[in-house]
Parts: C-alpha cells; sequence; structure tokens
C-alpha cells in the first residue's frame, strides 16, 4: 500500500463510503473516549497535570541541545552508544549498519511510529534482514502489507473478522477448522507464532515513549509485554526515536506517563512500563549485549522558532485522533502519511512539504476538539491554520480559490458595493427557490454535492432595516 | 448601555429575521442598539484559508466600525469568536491596531452570553410548542466557553421541552469552507448529527450559529427529513418566520 498524501480528497470520500471501515471507526467512543474521560476525571486535578505536562515538554523542546547531550552522556557511560541521524536516510543507514555488524538476520520490533515515519522494514528487507512486527496490531497491519492506521492502534481499521482472514491467509501451519471468531483465540494464534520470532531474534528494535536526559533511559509503554521480550531476549536492542522525545529526568518522564496513559487508553497505568539504560551489567543476568539509540531529527529542529513549534511537545497519545470527527470519519489510511488526524495535520507539512501534506490541515472544521483534549495543550487548530497561511503565502491553492477569496474580500472592504451585490444575490436566490430550498447553482458543486441550500428571504437585513 | 449589533454576513443575507430577533431581544433587555451600516463581514473566511492580509484589512474595518460602543454582540459563536480570539493574533503585528483589536475583543459578545451574563436578562416570555433538541456550534463551546446560557434562556421558553442531545460536543460538520472543500467528510458529519436530534424524538432543532443551521437544513432537506431548524433568537423572540428552509 503506497502513501500518498495528495490523494486525500479521493481516498477520503472512498472511506467514509466503506461500511467495514465504518463498523470498525464506530468503536472509537467506546473504546478511546469514554475511557479518556472516565480516566481524566477519576483523576484528582487532571487539568492541573495537564499544565504541568505542557510545562515539562515546552521546556523540553526549548532546551533539546543540553537535554541531548546530557543524555548522550549519561547513556555512553553506561556502555551504551548514541547515534545522531539527520534524516530517514541516514536513521536507516545507521540501523542497517549497527545490523551487519552484528550479524543479525532476523529482528524483532516493538511498535514504533518513527520507524514507519523512517520506512524501516523496507529498508531492512532491502538488505537481507528479516523484521517481524511484535505489537499485536502491528503483526497483522505487518501480515496485510498495510501502514499503520492509527498511532497507538495501528490496525484499528480492521474488525476481528478481518483478523481472522488475515492470519488464515498467512499462518501456512493454521489449521482450516479453527474457530478464530472470539478475540481470545486471534491473540493465542498470533502468541503462537510471535513466541518463535522472539526465540529466533538476532536483534531487538523498539521506539520510546520518553528519553531521561540525567539517567540517560528510554522508556516504553506497552500492554503485551512484547516490548519487554523484544529488548531482552536478542543479544543487540537498537533504540530508535525522535529527538523530542527527551525529557529532563525521570521525575518529569513520571508526570508525562500519568498523562499518555489515561489520554490514550483510559488507564491509569498499562500492564508495563519497561525502562531501559543500557546493556546488561555483569551482576544482571538478561538483557542485551549491545544497547544503541539512534536519535532522528528529520526535520525536527526545523519546527524549532515556528508557529508549528509545539507540535514538538506531542506524546503520541492519539487523543487527538480520537476525538477528531474527520478522522473519525475517514480513518487513518485516508491521509497516506504516518501521523494521521490533527497531530498528522500539524507535523505533516513540515515533514513531507505542504504541496505534498496541503490537504491534512485543511481537513479540520476547527472544531477544536483535538486541543481540548491534548494532555500537553498543543493549540492544533493554531497550527493548522499557520499551514493553511504558509499554504496561500505560497500561492498553492487553486486560482479559482483565491480568486473567489480576492473578489469576495474586495467587496467586502467596500460596504456600498457589498450592499449592491448582497442585495442583488439575495433576490436571485429567491427567485431560484423552489420549495423553500435551492437544489443546484453553478460554481456551487461543493455545496451541492450533498445538501440543498435554504431559501433566503430575498431582502437583506440591511435593506429590511433601512425600509423600516 | 450601547449595543454595536454586527448581525453576520450569512445573517444579512440569508435569515434576517436572525437580525430582527436579536435587535428585538436586546432592545427588551434594556440596551440601546445601533447597527452601524457599513458592517460587512467579520473576515473569518480570510483567516481559516491563511489569507492573511485580507482578514488584517476587513478585521481593521470592524475594529473603526465597532470600536465605539460599549459592547458588541453577535448572534454567532464563530464570527464572536473571531472577533474575541483571532483579531488581536490576527494583528499583533500591527502597531495601532493590536491594542484596538484587545479592546474590541473584551467588550465583543456572542448573543445568548451577553444576555446571561452581562445584561442579566432571561425572561423574554418566549412560547414556542415543540419538542427540540440544541445543538452547541463548536466556536461556542470551545471558543467561547458558552455552554449553559442558552440552555437557561430556552429553558423559560413556554411549551418548549429542551431533550438531551447525544454527542452535543461534537461537530456538524459545516467548518466554512470546509464543508464546500470535503463535502463527503461534511455529509458524514451532518447525517450523524441529524440522526442524533431524530434519536430524541424533537422536531426542531435549535442552534446558535447560522452557519451550523443552513448546512444541516440543507442536508436534512436533500435527504428528505421533516426536522425543523431555527436560531435560537428567533425561538426568543416568538419570530413568526417559518423555520429555516420552509420558504416564506
Amino acid at each position: 500500500m503506497t502513501q500518498n498524501p495528495r490523494a486525500f480528497r479521493e481516498a477520503s470520500k472512498q472511506a467514509v463510503h466503506d461500511p467495514r471501515l465504518k463498523q470498525a471507526l464506530g468503536r472509537i467512543k467506546g473504546h478511546f473516549q469514554l475511557a479518556r474521560r472516565f480516566a481524566s476525571s477519576d483523576f484528582p486535578d487532571f487539568e492541573a497535570l495537564r499544565d504541568q505536562g505542557a510545562a515539562i515538554r515546552e521546556h523540553s523542546i526549548t532546551h533539546l541541545q543540553p537535554l541531548l547531550a546530557e543524555f548522550e552522556k549519561s547513556v555512553t557511560s553506561r556502555g551504551g552508544k548514541v547515534h545522531w541521524a539527520r534524516d530517514a536516510a541516514e536513521a536507516r543507514q545507521v540501523v542497517i549498519e549497527i545490523l551487519k555488524r552484528s550479524g543479525a538476520r532476523r529482528v524483532t520490533k516493538g511498535k514504533s511510529m518513527v520507524s514507519e515515519e523512517i520506512g524501516l522494514n523496507d529498508a531492512l528487507q532491502a538488505h537481507g534482514i528479516e523484521p517481524i512486527e511484535t505489537d499485536l496490531g502491528e503483526y497483522i497491519i505487518q501480515l496485510r502489507h498495510e501502514p499503520p492506521s492509527h498511532i497507538i492502534a495501528p490496525a484499528f481499521h480492521l474488525n476481528k473478522e478481518d483478523v481472522a482472514e488475515t492470519f488464515r491467509g498467512a499462518h501456512r501451519n493454521l489449521d482450516p477448522s479453527r474457530d478464530l471468531s472470539e478475540r481470545s483465540a486471534l491473540v493465542s494464534e498470533a502468541r503462537t507464532m510471535l513466541r518463535a520470532a522472539f526465540e529466533g531474534a538476532d536483534a531487538g528494535i523498539t521506539g520510546a515513549n520518553f528519553l531521561t536526559a540525567r539517567e540517560g533511559a528510554a522508556l516504553i509503554v506497552t500492554n503485551e509485554g512484547n516490548g519487554d521480550l523484544t529488548r531482552l531476549l536478542p543479544r543487540t536492542h537498537i533504540v530508535v526515536t525522535g529527538i523530542e522525545k527527551v525529557v529532563p529526568d525521570l521525575n518529569a518522564a513520571s508526570v508525562l506517563l500519568r498523562l499518555l496513559t489515561r489520554s490514550a487508553t483510559g488507564q491509569p497505568i498499562t500492564s508495563y512500563v519497561s525502562v531501559m539504560s543500557g546493556p546488561h551489567s555483569p551482576e544482571l543476568s538478561d538483557g542485551p549485549r549491545e544497547f544503541h539509540v539512534v536519535l532522528v531529527d528529520n526535520g525536527r529542529t526545523r519546527l524549532l522558532g515556528t508557529p508549528a513549534q509545539e507540535a514538538l511537545r506531542c506524546i503520541r497519545c492519539a487523543a487527538c485522533l480520537n476525538h477528531c470527527p474527520i478522522y473519525g470519519a475517514v480513518g487513518g489510511h485516508a491521509y497516506g502519511a504516518t501521523y494521521p488526524g490533527p497531530i498528522g495535520a500539524a507535523l505533516n507539512p513540515n515533514l513531507l512539504g505542504i504541496s505534498q501534506a496541503h490537504h491534512h490541515p485543511n481537513a479540520s472544521t476547527f472544531c477544536g476538539r483535538c486541543a481540548e483534549v491534548c494532555p500537553v495543550k498543543i493549540p492544533l487548530p493554531t497550527i493548522m491554520r499557520y499551514w493553511r497561511a504558509r499554504e496561500y503565502a505560497a500561492g498553492l491553492p487553486p486560482l479559482s480559490n483565491r480568486a473567489g477569496l480576492g473578489l469576495w474580500a474586495f467587496a467586502a472592504k467596500r460596504p456600498q458595493l457589498y450592499r449592491l451585490i448582497t442585495k442583488l444575490a439575495s433576490r436571485i436566490l429567491k427567485r431560484l427557490s423552489r420549495d423553500g430550498r435551492i437544489h443546484a447553482l453553478p460554481l456551487a458543486g461543493g455545496w451541492f454535492a450533498i445538501r440543498d441550500l435554504p431559501e433566503p428571504e430575498g431582502k437583506t437585513f440591511m435593506e429590511q432595516l433601512k425600509s423600516s | 448601555m450601547r449595543v454595536g449589533l454586527f448581525v453576520t454576513c450569512l445573517v444579512d443575507m440569508m435569515r434576517p429575521s436572525v437580525g430582527f430577533s436579536t435587535l428585538q431581544l436586546l432592545e427588551r433587555a434594556g440596551c440601546e442598539v445601533v447597527v452601524p451600516p457599513t458592517q460587512t463581514c467579520c473576515g473569518q473566511p480570510a483567516w481559516n484559508s491563511g489569507a492573511d492580509t485580507h482578514c488584517q484589512d476587513l478585521a481593521r474595518k470592524v475594529i473603526d466600525t465597532f470600536l465605539e460602543f460599549d459592547y458588541v454582540v453577535v448572534p454567532s459563536g464563530s464570527c464572536a469568536g473571531m472577533i474575541r480570539n483571532h483579531y488581536p493574533e490576527a494583528l499583533k503585528d500591527d502597531h495601532t491596531y493590536h491594542s484596538r483589536a484587545l479592546s474590541l475583543a473584551k467588550k465583543t459578545y456572542e448573543l445568548t452570553q451577553f444576555l446571561v451574563e452581562i445584561a442579566h436578562a432571561t425572561e423574554f416570555s418566549a412560547k414556542y410548542k415543540a419538542s427540540a433538541c440544541y445543538h452547541d456550534s463548536c466556536s461556542c463551546l470551545r471558543e467561547l466557553s458558552v455552554r449553559e446560557a442558552p440552555r437557561q434562556l430556552l429553558a423559560k421558553v413556554e411549551g418548549l421541552e429542551l431533550k438531551p442531545l447525544k454527542d452535543s460536543d461534537v461537530c456538524c460538520g459545516f467548518g466554512g469552507l470546509f464543508s464546500v472543500k470535503y463535502p463527503e467528510i461534511s455529509e458524514r458529519m451532518a447525517d450523524d448529527k441529524i440522526s442524533d436530534a431524530k434519536d430524541t424524538d424533537s422536531s426542531l432543532v435549535i442552534g446558535p450559529d447560522l452557519g451550523c443551521l443552513l448546512h444541516l437544513a440543507g442536508r436534512a432537506a436533500r435527504r428528505g427529513e421533516t426536522l425543523k431548524f431555527r436560531h435560537i433568537a428567533e425561538v426568543l423572540a416568538n419570530c413568526p418566520h417559518p423555520s429555516i428552509g420552509e420558504g416564506t
């Protein structure tokens, strides 16, 4: 499945008319929205926690250099190694070099959006290294050769019947008569396949939810325990993550953890929180021999100092997706990019270029629900509007849109002319009405594609006021 | 109290009865109401399109027109939100107008919020026999934190049974130019809203923003629904006009 953000319009049109997708997305409310609502209202003062989280993240992204330097020092002092990657290509190259050096052929992976962002799996395969995704959702979409459709629930677009079909197609030893109608049967089938993968892996790759500068640790949250098996069993563990994930210390990370899990799945804490702070030491029986952290910039520093900078605060909880009515209607794949929904609309114009990702900041009614639930208070609609202004300034919207807007503004700045135009328009619209509405008008296909226009009174307010 | 009434471009052209209802309500609340004849549009379409220069030009005109009043009242959450929240941002680099934008922002109110919180007027002896649900506009809810005022006002309307609308904090899919740029997504959101409204067994949907109402009424008409739509000012002012899209 190729990712094409420019095809958003067509893809979203198809998506809203896909009944299976609608069924899958219908689970958002029960699965995520209510869970978040209960978890945040159970917490004594969630608003204060959001303020605290926002302040920690704001401090972190405005002090990236010293924090990252401290992080590198701490990791190195514990026997790990930090690698820096300016862009996706460098990041892929660094990972492949580490794996080749250690002779790795099979690699287990924990769920990582940065790994999706840099296109790691395809690169590994091209170098003869087999990546096996171990997060259940990620494993399913890997079998289906699809990108994730959600930041924390990669297979959210699928129903359990789709998953059963996928397993039957991909697992050659699966008995055709086996009942896979229950969720538990699907999980146990996946577990059987993944156990073998864990045992045979030469290296493990995970992402990181947070990096703590003082301790030189990377944290991940999981509910399946796959993260621990990925990082602890193989000889080599590689953390691939974005430079913006750094925070000052474990105390700061613990504040953000409280926000993250409640905002994401509504859990007070996930089943597992793994703190990964280097290769195993002589006094420990398990853990990797080699510990690498690949810190990816890929355009992040470019955001610093711009009005979109606050997007770097993001802790990838997906609450903005879960509360976005657009995401809820079209799902993640329609966006044609690694990061869908409001956070994608804030990040993608920088990551992919505004001409590629221009639909994303436009595909919003500015309803503001995303900003309302964001645990670190990213002003998402403000950032989307900034990208629209950049798009407009670059002359990217179609000439017809810009000309239309220019004509309208020309008239709106001239009250007398405006009065005359609205007077005429009001009369014409009234004439064209049948049964209280207008069914179609030239040059207004977007409006009339799905709705009528209620009939106007025929005389403007200003006109009537003058004559009253 | 001298109040400048900003009727909004949509009300001016599509639904003057909302303007007259608003005028009536404000006068009955004891305000001296002035309708500056040079007003046009608040500039929101330009702002939301990223056409900042056009928006700044229009914002300066609105400021010049309305700065003299004690209060500015707007029968729309989105236009009031534009003036309150976005004018100061749009004009932040304009040394002359930025402070004016801030002072205009402070005295600009959405109609229901103004009636309840500033004019302390909630009694309009309104009558409307129907069961209805209220569609909060996103701008009222999240840009202006207006939630209780309209409900307080509607609770006083004789004969009106207000039913709770499920997912009342979810957008109806209008979003200004969004509605024409992405009609299919807008359609899904409107349909969800219309089904939720129908599930309440209401015959009427009341709202504070004409944009949402034209979009929802237009979609409902296209679907052949019998649901009616009205602006809250019309309900409170006993406006005799047929509901939106019912002809004149």
